[in-house]
C-alpha cells in the first residue's frame, strides 16, 4: 500500500524544498491549516504549487454567499478555507507546528557535506552492543530457539524409540532445550569536540550577538545529527575570555574592548588539556565583529598557525558587519586562510547571509 | 485493481450493501452494479489524491494533494467519507474505521450518485472503463518517462496542466465542424468533400433521393461560396478547445502529443463532474436522507446519523455549500410539483398568501426530480429552478470585489443579481473563455489566442506564465488579446521576452465578432 503516492509526496516536497526543478519556485505558496490542539489553534503549514492558468483577476469579480449581513458589509474573506472562527476564541494564539529540529536539521544538510571525522581515540568513547547471534543450553523462556529445541528433542525421541509416526508429538524435556544468546560487540564511536569562540565585546550590537547565536544554534544542531559523543566548549571573549556554559553563551550580554587573542589562547589550552588531538575530532568556530585590538592582530595569528590549527580538523571564522569597527581583521584571516586550507572565513552581514555562511563553512566536509 | 488495497467488504457490510441497494432501487434509482471497496484511512487519501484513481500516472500535484488531505486528517481537521467512480462497475470506497451508521449513509449516498453518473445527459459521453482507461495512461506515461527520462516527461506533464482547463465542454454535443483527423492532410489544402450534401440511398433510388440536378447547383455555391471567402482562417472558426489544437498543429514529439491527448482525454472526463456539483451533490444528498429516514436508519443511530448528516450540509462561514444548495433546490422543486406551485397561472399570481397555499395536488414532484437529474447541468438547474423565495430563504447574497478596499463586500440580496452571480461562477467553470483565433498569425506561424472578455481582466502574472507554457509547447511567439482596464492589449511572449502592447480598436472589431456570436 501507500507507494505510490509515496513517491509524488517525495517528488512534491523535494520541488517545495527547491532541491529540484527551480522554475516551479515562484507558485509555491506558504499556506497554512489551523487546528486545534488542546485549548490552542495551531497553525499547520500546508505548502502548495500553483500551476499557473488563465484565471479571472480578483477586480470587478464576484460570487455568491450564504449567511446574514446586510449589504456593503465587508467578507473577511470569502474563499478562505474553513478559517476558524477567531471571534469566540479571544486572545487564543496561534502557535506553529513547526519541523522538528531533526527535520529542519536535514533539511539544512541536504546541501551540506558532512564534516569527515576521522576515527580517533578508538579507546575513549566506545558503546557496546548486544547482538543475538550465539546459543546457550540455558536462558530465559522467552529468547527459547524453537527450531533447534524442537530438532534436539525429535532426534533424542527417535534415537531413544519414543517417537511414533502415526502419532508425532515431541515434547522437548529441559536437555533439549537450546536459547539464543547474545554476544557483546564493542562500537567504536566517532569521537569530536567543538569550541565555540564569541566576541561579546562592547563593539558587538545585540543584533550581530543574535546572529551568532543563531548560526552557532545551526551548526551545532547539523553536527549533533551527525556524530553521536560530542563534546562542546564554550568562549566568550572582550579583552579576556573565559569559558562558560551552552546557556550562558547564547545569553550573555557583556561589553569591554576586543582581544581576540585571549580566546584562541584559552581554546588552545582548553584542547590541550582535555580534547588531545590524538584522541578528538576537533572543531573550532569563532565569530566576532573583526575589530580587534590593533597590537593584537600579529599575536592572534602567530597562535592560530602556530598552536591552533595543527590541533583542529577546521577553524572557522565568521565575521558580523560592525557600525563601529573597521572588520579588518577578516582581511588578515584571510590572507592566512588562503595558505591553510583548514580555516573557513565567511563574512555575515544580515540574517540571511547565515545560512549562506553556515554553507561555506560545513561544504568543505573537511 | 484489488492487489494494491486490502478491500474485501467484511460480511456485516455486504449485508448493509444488499440492503440499501434494495432500498435504493425500490425508489426507482437505477445504475451501475457497485462495488465497495473497504480501505483506511491512508488508502483513502491516496485514492482521493490520484482523482479516485489509484492507478493514474506519477505527478507530484498529486502528492501535493495527499499532503493535505493526510495532514487534514491526522488533526482531526477534515475527513473524506465516502468517494465513488463514474465507470461501469461503479467504485466506491468506504473508510475502514467508519461506524456502521456512517457505512449507511455513504452507501445510499453513493448510490445517489451512481444513478445520476448513468442517466445524467452530461455524463453520457464518459468512457465507462475509465478506471482501464486511466491504468492505460499510467503505464503509457511511466513508460515514456522510463524512455524519455524523468525529468523531461514532468516538465511537459506540467506544462500539459497548465493549459489543461483550455477544453470546449460543448464540442461533445455540437459538431463543430466536420469529422477530422490529422492524418487527413488534404483538409489543409482547401479541398472539401464534393459530396457533402447527398444523402444515404440505395441505388435504384439514387436519382430520387439526390436528384443530379440539385447536387450540380449545391456544388456550384459550394464552389462560389469557397472561392468568395478570400482567406480561410486557420482554424476556421475560433477554436476554444485549444488543448485540440495543439494536439493537431504543434510540433510536439509523439509521446509529447500522446502525453497532451492523455490530459484532455482526462479533462473532458472529468469535467462533467464539475458541471454539475451542485446537482449531483444535490441528488446524492436527497437519496442518502431519504432513504435513510425513510428506510434504514435503526432508532439508536438516530443522533449519529443526524450529526453527520447537519455536518455535510454546514454552511462554513459564508461559502455556498452545493451539497446545501443542491438538496434544497431539490426539494423546493419536488414539493413545488408536487403543489402545481408552477406554469404561467402561478407565475402571474400576485397574491402573497394566495400563491403560498397554492396547493393543486398534482403529486408530480417525484416524477419532476427524475426529470431534473436526467436533463440538467448545474447552470440550467439554478437557471431554470432558482426562485427569489429560495433566495429569502437561504439568504442567499451576492458579493463583488471593492477594488479601493482591495476586499470582498456583501453587493446585494436582489434575486436578479445573486442569480447573475451565480450563474456567472457556474459558466465554464468561471474560468475565462480562451480561443485560439490563428494558427498562422501574421503568416509567421505564431499563435494567437483571444480572450472573450466578460467584464473581469485576466490575472496577469498567471496568464503571462501560461503563455510561457504554451509557447513551449508551439515553439513560435505567442500572443493573447486581452482587455487590461478597458483597453484592448496584446500579450505576447516570443520565448524570451514578454510585451503588452494597446491594440487598435478597429483591429478588436473585426475579430471580436465570431468570438461573440458563438
Amino acid at each position: 500500500m501507500g507507494q505510490k503516492i509515496e513517491r509524488d509526496l517525495q517528488r512534491f516536497r523535494k520541488i517545495v524544498r527547491g532541491k529540484v526543478k527551480s522554475d516551479l519556485r515562484k507558485y509555491i505558496s506558504r499556506g497554512e491549516m489551523i487546528g486545534k490542539k488542546g485549548n490552542d489553534l495551531v497553525s499547520i503549514p500546508l505548502p502548495s504549487i500553483e500551476i499557473p492558468q488563465f484565471r479571472y483577476g480578483s477586480k470587478n469579480s464576484g460570487g455568491v454567499g450564504v449567511g446574514e449581513g446586510q449589504p456593503g458589509q465587508p467578507l473577511s474573506n470569502p474563499e478562505g478555507e474553513g478559517e476558524p472562527k477567531a471571534g469566540d476564541q479571544p486572545g487564543g494564539h496561534i502557535l506553529e507546528v513547526e519541523l522538528t529540529l531533526e527535520e529542519l536539521a536535514e533539511i539544512l544538510g541536504e546541501e551540506l557535506a558532512l564534516p569527515r571525522i576521522e576515527p580517533r581515540g578508538k579507546a575513549n568513547v566506545v558503546s557496546e552492543k548486544d547482538k543475538y547471534t550465539s546459543i546457550r543450553r540455558v536462558g530465559p523462556e522467552s529468547l527459547r530457539h524453537f527450531k533447534r529445541t524442537y530438532k534436539n528433542a525429535l532426534k533424542r525421541q527417535i534415537s531413544s524409540g519414543t517417537y511414533v509416526p502415526d502419532d508425532p508429538r515431541v515434547v522437548p524435556v529441559r536437555e533439549d532445550k537450546q536459547y539464543r544468546s547474545w554476544k557483546v560487540t564493542p562500537q567504536p564511536e566517532s569521537v569530536a569536540c567543538i569550541i565555540y569562540m564569541m566576541d561579546v565585546s562592547g563593539s558587538m550590537t545585540d543584533e550581530q550577538k543574535e546572529i551568532v547565536r543563531i548560526e552557532s544554534f545551526w551548526i551545532d544542531t547539523w553536527i549533533k545529527r551527525h556524530y553521536k559523543g560530542i563534546e562542546r566548549a564554550y568562549i566568550v571573549h572582550d579583552a579576556v575570555a573565559r569559558e562558560v556554559d551552552e546557556h550562558t553563551f547564547y545569553h550573555t550580554r557583556e561589553s569591554g574592548g576586543t582581544k581576540i587573542s585571549s580566546a584562541y589562547e584559552l581554546a588552545n589550552k582548553i584542547i590541550d588539556s582535555r580534547y588531545p588531538p590524538n584522541d578528538w575530532n576537533v572543531y573550532a568556530f569563532h565569530f566576532s565583529d573583526g575589530d580587534n585590538w590593533g597590537d593584537d592582530v600579529p599575536k592572534c595569528l602567530e597562535i592560530l598557525s602556530k598552536q591552533l590549527l595543527p590541533k583542529v580538523n577546521l577553524f572557522g571564522y565568521g565575521q558580523v558587519e560592525s557600525p563601529y569597527g573597521s572588520g579588518e581583521f577578516f582581511d588578515h584571516i584571510a590572507e592566512l586562510a588562503a595558505a591553510e586550507e583548514k580555516i573557513v572565513v565567511s563574512k555575515v552581514p544580515d540574517r540571511d547571509a547565515i545560512l549562506g555562511s553556515i554553507k561555506e563553512f560545513l561544504s568543505t566536509g573537511r | 485493481m484489488n492487489t494494491f488495497y486490502h478491500t474485501n467488504l467484511p460480511p456485516h457490510l455486504r449485508i448493509l450493501k444488499d440492503e440499501i441497494e434494495g432500498y435504493a432501487r425500490e425508489y426507482g434509482l437505477d445504475f451501475y452494479e457497485t462495488i465497495f471497496e473497504v480501505v483506511d484511512a491512508d488508502d483513502l487519501n491516496e485514492i482521493a489524491a490520484y482523482g479516485g484513481f489509484p492507478t493514474r500516472y506519477p505527478h507530484w500535484s498529486f502528492g501535493m494533494s495527499y499532503e493535505e488531505l493526510k495532514k487534514g486528517y491526522d488533526y482531526g481537521l477534515s475527513k473524506i467519507y465516502e468517494m465513488v467512480i463514474n465507470n461501469d462497475p461503479c467504485y466506491a470506497y468506504l473508510m475502514r474505521c467508519n461506524h456502521t451508521v456512517d457505512q449507511k449513509l455513504v452507501m445510499a449516498h453513493v448510490y445517489g450518485h451512481c444513478d445520476f453518473f448513468k442517466n445524467n445527459a452530461y455524463f453520457s459521453h464518459t468512457n465507462r472503463k475509465m478506471m482501464d482507461e486511466i491504468a492505460n495512461h499510467g503505464a503509457r506515461i511511466r513508460g515514456y518517462a522510463e524512455r524519455f527520462g524523468e525529468d523531461e516527461v514532468e516538465a511537459f506533464l506540467d506544462r500539459c496542466m497548465s493549459v489543461d482547463d483550455l477544453i470546449d465542454i460543448h464540442s461533445v454535443a455540437i459538431r463543430r465542424r466536420g469529422e477530422h483527423s490529422r492524418y487527413d492532410f488534404n483538409e489543409q489544402s482547401g479541398e472539401e468533400d464534393p459530396h457533402a450534401n447527398r444523402f444515404k440511398s440505395k441505388d435504384y433510388m439514387e436519382d430520387y433521393i439526390n436528384p443530379p440536378e440539385r447536387m450540380r447547383q449545391d456544388e456550384e455555391t459550394a464552389r462560389h461560396k469557397r472561392d468568395s471567402k478570400p482567406d480561410r482562417g486557420f482554424p476556421e472558426e475560433p477554436e476554444k478547445d485549444v488543448l485540440l489544437f495543439m494536439i493537431e498543429h504543434a510540433p510536439l514529439k509523439p509521446w509529447q502529443r500522446d502525453i497532451l491527448s492523455i490530459i484532455r482525454d482526462e479533462a473532458y472526463y472529468f469535467y462533467p463532474q464539475a458541471q454539475t456539483k451542485i446537482l449531483n451533490e444535490g441528488w446524492a444528498s436527497f437519496w442518502h436522507s431519504t432513504i435513510m429516514t425513510q428506510k434504514a436508519l435503526e432508532p439508536a443511530e438516530l443522533i449519529d446519523y443526524a450529526d453527520h448528516h447537519s455536518g455535510t450540509m454546514a454552511t462554513s462561514g459564508k461559502r455556498l455549500n452545493p451539497y446545501k444548495v443542491g438538496i434544497e433546490l431539490l426539494r423546493d422543486v419536488e414539493e413545488r410539483w408536487n403543489r402545481g406551485q408552477f406554469g404561467p397561472e402561478y407565475d402571474d399570481c400576485d397574491d402573497l398568501d394566495t400563491r403560498r397555499a397554492w396547493n393543486k395536488k398534482l403529486g408530480i414532484g417525484r416524477e419532476k426530480i427524475f426529470e431534473v437529474r436526467r436533463v440538467h447541468n448545474d447552470i440550467t438547474f439554478i437557471d431554470t429552478f432558482l426562485t427569489p423565495e429560495f433566495c429569502v430563504r437561504h439568504k442567499l447574497f451576492s458579493f463583488n470585489y471593492q477594488n479601493q478596499q482591495g476586499q470582498f463586500v456583501i453587493e446585494s440580496r436582489e434575486f436578479q443579481m445573486v442569480k447573475q452571480r451565480l450563474l456567472f461562477s457556474l459558466t465554464n467553470f468561471g474560468k475565462p473563455f480562451i480561443y485560439v483565433l490563428n494558427g498562422n498569425h501574421r503568416n509567421r506561424g505564431e499563435l494567437l489566442l483571444k480572450h472573450g472578455h466578460n467584464g473581469i481582466d485576466l490575472k496577469l502574472n498567471h496568464a503571462r506564465d501560461t503563455l510561457v507554457h504554451l509557447q513551449k509547447m508551439w515553439s513560435r511567439p505567442v500572443h493573447l488579446e486581452t482587455m487590461i482596464d478597458d483597453k484592448p492589449t496584446l500579450l505576447s511572449f516570443d520565448g524570451t521576452d514578454h510585451t503588452a502592447q494597446t491594440i487598435g480598436e478597429s483591429d478588436e472589431n473585426r475579430r471580436n465578432t465570431p468570438a461573440k456570436t458563438r
